[in-house]
């Protein structure tokens, strides 16, 4: 994978439920720590924009998409097993 | 069961033809109704129907959210019945959502709920105004989620958001082995259930519905057959649940004036069920043609299923004995329906017949031979067929003649046709060819029962000519 290659994510919510605060602040964490400027967080409150959910067939909140490097991956909760989300990302842990 | 005053509790009207039959009236406005039953039973139409006719016939637009099949599938599938929803989809009327869970594509960690569901599904509700919402099927979460508690309270929660938005809604479950649905969803809905069935007997398929529960409403407790055909599912109830058909005094004449003399009335009522039986070529097919004819001089339009004579066949012969058919055909009073018996399942001919029935609105119907429809379907099945038929008949005011083959042997109204019927029916004329006498067979005929009316009591002599059925000696 290149050095220079960009993480667009997308946070699906629906309202600043505990939920998904959560979610968003566990997985701006692990990108600032292995990520670090090479990521985007788009966050998408579906009470704004419901139409957005069935674009990328979200049904459960909080819903995290990898729309870039392709393929979209999907992972759904509030994130907090790390090594679940680094996993499910395919992000490589920077060798330290 | 609840005590509910009628007026109180709001239906919506089905679109299924027969259903509103049997539930009075259809499903509990904006409430959920749960249909199970298993694959292939007919689950996924059942329920596009209740919305495409909610659009078509009652102006209620629909969404359908889909968990199994894509879109497209969808809108292929349904096209064979008649449904375009590309086209309900374009006046915004209709929306199809597909659900896609795909396992192998999600993650779980953590906490989470199904809000982008209820989004979604509000989104397309408010987006059309829709008044009907289907859920198909909802089990396929369970395949695609782990946290099976969470899913469990999401799914009643969406249960319970569904009648606060006022929808009527219908939720398809698999059928289990120990329950109804596989995951139990008839614990979340006890409002209306209804259990589809299909089973294949002696070679022919039927599809049976059954009204498992519907709460404050009576219903009819049967199983009821119901078929998938070009233009959609019908139910048939299997008796109709009142006996409360008006009945005519006025008086039709049989076709022949010298036997409407043998009756004290001098004809027979009109819509009143005439039964014919006798032996192979005892003249029934020739009685009953003249009952046709004499319905189509009043200008009545009669429908004649034949069983065992083609159309042109049955014209030829009758033209021998002075019956022509022929120009009551043209007019269009008369209409010939010919199949043999054993080319559909019992449910299906009574479908036919009451198709027939009601887009060309006779006055008179005539099956010949009813007793060939017993090659298809056990005694009792016939007898509950001919059921539904005469109370039909009866309720439309309809004069039915039928005839029924017996076999000649040590009794012959020791015959399952004739039993089924002989009670049913309010005129029986026995036909045999019973007397050898000056070198040739004398044909009797006996009215056997004529309910309200006096009638002769001994056995008429009769021969065949060219004008047809002539009395001779008559007896009063």
């Amino acid at each position: 994978m290149a050095k220079d290659q960009t993480w667009e994510l997308r946070l699906y919510i629906a309202g600043q439920t505990p939920k998904s605060i959560l979610a968003l602040n566990n997985i701006t964490n692990y990108c600032q720590e292995h990520l670090e400027g090479r990521f985007a967080i788009e966050v998408v409150d579906l009470l704004k924009n419901p139409q957005l959910a069935e674009g990328d067939q979200i049904f459960a909140i909080p819903t995290l998409v990898r729309k870039l490097p392709v393929p979209m991956r999907k992972i759904i909760g509030d994130l907090s097993n790390k090594e679940k989300v680094l996993v499910g990302l395919n992000i490589r842990p920077i060798k330290s | 069961m609840a005590k509910t005053k009628k007026t109180n509790f709001p239906k919506t009207p089905t679109g299924i033809y027969g259903l509103d039959e049997i539930t009075h009236g259809g499903f509990p406005k904006g409430r959920p109704i749960l249909i199970c039953g298993s694959a292939g039973c007919g689950k996924t139409l059942f329920a596009m129907q209740f919305l495409v006719k909610g659009i078509t016939e009652f102006n209620e637009p629909g969404v359908f959210m889909s968990f199994e099949e894509t879109a497209e599938d969808l809108s292929e599938n349904v096209r064979s019945l008649g449904f375009d929803l590309e086209q309900l989809k374009s006046e915004n009327k209709l929306r199809v959502d597909h659900v896609r869970i795909e396992r192998s594509e999600i993650e779980e960690t953590g906490e989470y709920d199904l809000e982008a569901l209820f989004i979604r599904l509000n989104h397309a509700i408010d987006l059309i105004g829709a008044k009907r919402v289907v859920l198909d099927t909802i089990e396929s979460l369970f395949g695609g989620m782990e946290d099976l508690a969470m899913l469990r309270s999401e799914i009643r929660r969406l249960f319970q958001w569904l009648k606060e938005k006022g929808v009527t809604a219908i939720i398809t479950g698999e059928r289990g082995e120990n329950s109804l649905t596989r995951q139990g969803l008839e614990e979340y809905i006890s409002d209306c259930v209804i259990l589809l069935d299909f089973r294949v007997i002696d070679q022919i398929a039927t599809r049976r519905l059954r009204i498992v529960k519907y709460r404050g409403s009576t219903h009819g407790t049967n199983e009821y057959p119901f078929l998938i055909e070009e233009d959609g599912i019908s139910v048939i109830p299997v008796t109709s649940l009142k006996l409360d058909y008006k009945s005519s005094s006025e008086i039709i004449s049989t076709g022949i004036p010298a036997m409407d003399k043998l009756f004290s009335k001098e004809g027979i009522f009109r819509g009143g069920s005439t039964l014919i039986t006798g032996t192979a070529g005892t003249a029934k097919t020739i009685l009953a043609s003249h009952f046709a004819a004499s319905s189509c001089k009043r200008k009545e339009p009669v429908l004649y299923f034949s069983f065992e004579e083609s159309p042109d066949q049955l014209v030829r012969n009758l033209n021998t004995i002075g019956i022509n058919f022929k120009p009551m055909i043209k007019s269009g009073l008369l209409h010939i329906h010919a199949s043999r018996p054993s080319l559909q399942g019992l449910e299906m001919h009574l479908l036919v017949i009451n198709k027939l029935m009601e887009s060309l609105k006779p006055r008179t119907v005539i099956v010949d031979p009813i007793s060939s429809l017993i090659t298809i379907g056990s005694s009792s099945e016939v007898r509950g067929m001919l059921i539904r038929l005469i109370d039909t008949l009866k309720m439309k005011q309809i004069n039915a003649i039928f005839t029924s083959l017996t076999h000649s042997g040590i009794s012959e109204y020791n015959d399952a046709t004739v039993d089924a019927v002989s009670s049913l029916a309010d005129t029986w004329i026995n036909l045999s060819n019973a007397q050898f006498k000056d070198g040739a067979w004398v044909r009797n005929l006996l009215i056997v029962k004529s309910r309200g009316m006096g009638h002769a009591n001994g056995k008429q002599e009769f021969i065949i000519t060219h004008k047809g059925l002539q009395f001779i000696n008559q007896k009063a």
